[in-house]
């Protein structure tokens, strides 16, 4: 069935409402209740959470300065619903932008799983994609995909505000097919 | 009780030094720059009289450097009044790598001290808490150290 027509359920006229509730019946009957539910519910939860990233504020290295620079007036990254959260219980997703030493690794590890599923992690600037000038260094890890699963990456050096921008519309994009393969049950 | 300068010009800090330690040898001097090495056994009074009696309230740097056959430690200090700085070279042996601390003299040389120590493996006597300060405590190398290699360099 095609997904467009369930919004349509608010205004239908009496023959509409029987042909739609059929489908659904039918749909639970063939493919079960949990795929009739991410059907249903996946788009809302995908309108909700791309439009509302909830980004940890957690400012590791010098990619910070451009991450304040996007929430900024210029560039002015909130307009995509992007807003700083303090607390890991709050956020979605883990903005590492910086080197990542040694001594901050578990604490790394652990902000990652505090943050409630489902989560998403971006990859900031070199340092965080492969350790960057800090390459084989004795005190950073060589990239953030060593310790948790990346979904973006933004390179740069640092990575410019319309770099990140771009780098969360495609999050977006990501978000909305996470939701689309309907396993928000499954988490 | 040696003169006390607030504000000594080389000529006065240097005179004043060789005439207190005659062991300190002044290496060279430019423009608000004295160099010196100083012997390890008396780097703590060399310290004491630079700070006190030279009013030297300030130490920017203490680091080490690695020479492989011995290890140095060079000391950045500074004064307020004028901008002389002086930098004091103190040579360690690499089999007895103690040196006294200073800490209790300049306290911003404590953290220079600890990261010198977690670097180099310069042990400062009498420090407060001689702990490591940016690398992991279960680190037993000492990475700034030449005979410590990278990966890619083994």
């Amino acid at each position: 069935m095609d997904m467009s027509l369930y919004p349509h359920a608010v205004a239908m006229s009496a023959d509409e409402f029987m042909t739609w509730s059929d489908a659904i019946i039918n749909d639970l009957l063939s493919t079960g209740t949990k795929k009739t539910v991410d059907k249903l519910t996946g788009p809302i939860w995908a309108w909700g959470m791309k439009n509302s990233m909830h980004p940890l504020h957690w400012g590791l290295a010098c990619c910070a300065l451009e991450m304040a620079a996007a929430s900024a007036p210029r560039y002015d990254a909130e307009r995509y619903g992007m807003i700083y959260r303090s607390s890991p219980r709050q956020t979605d997703i883990l903005l590492v932008n910086g080197w990542i030493s040694k001594k901050i690794r578990p604490d790394l590890r652990r902000l990652y799983e505090m943050i409630p599923n489902p989560k998403w992690v971006v990859a900031m600037g070199e340092c965080a994609i492969s350790g960057g000038p800090w390459y084989d260094s004795y005190n950073c890890v060589q990239g953030l995909d060593q310790i948790v699963p990346v979904d973006v990456y933004i390179p740069g050096c640092p990575a410019r505000p319309d770099a990140m921008i771009d780098g969360f519309m495609l999050l977006q994009k990501k978000i909305e097919n996470y939701f689309e393969r309907g396993n928000f049950m499954e988490d | 009780m040696a003169e006390v300068y607030q504000s000594p010009s080389i000529d006065e800090a240097t005179s004043a030094l060789t005439s207190q330690f005659p062991d300190v040898k002044i290496v060279s001097t430019a423009e608000r720059r004295i160099k010196m090495t100083c012997p390890r056994e008396i780097s703590h009074d060399v310290c004491q009289f630079i700070h006190d009696n030279l009013t030297f309230e300030h130490c920017s740097v203490v680091t080490g450097v690695d020479y492989v056959d011995h290890m140095t430690v060079v000391y950045l200090l500074s004064n307020y009044y004028n901008g002389l700085m002086i930098d004091m070279d103190v040579d360690v042996p690499v089999d007895d790598l103690h040196i006294a601390s200073v800490s209790d003299i300049w306290g911003g040389a404590n953290w220079h001290e600890r990261e010198t120590w977690e670097l180099f493996g310069i042990v400062f006597d009498n420090h407060p808490r001689l702990e490591r300060l940016l690398t992991p405590k279960n680190y037993e190398f000492f990475p700034f150290r030449k005979s410590y290699k990278m990966r890619s360099q083994e």
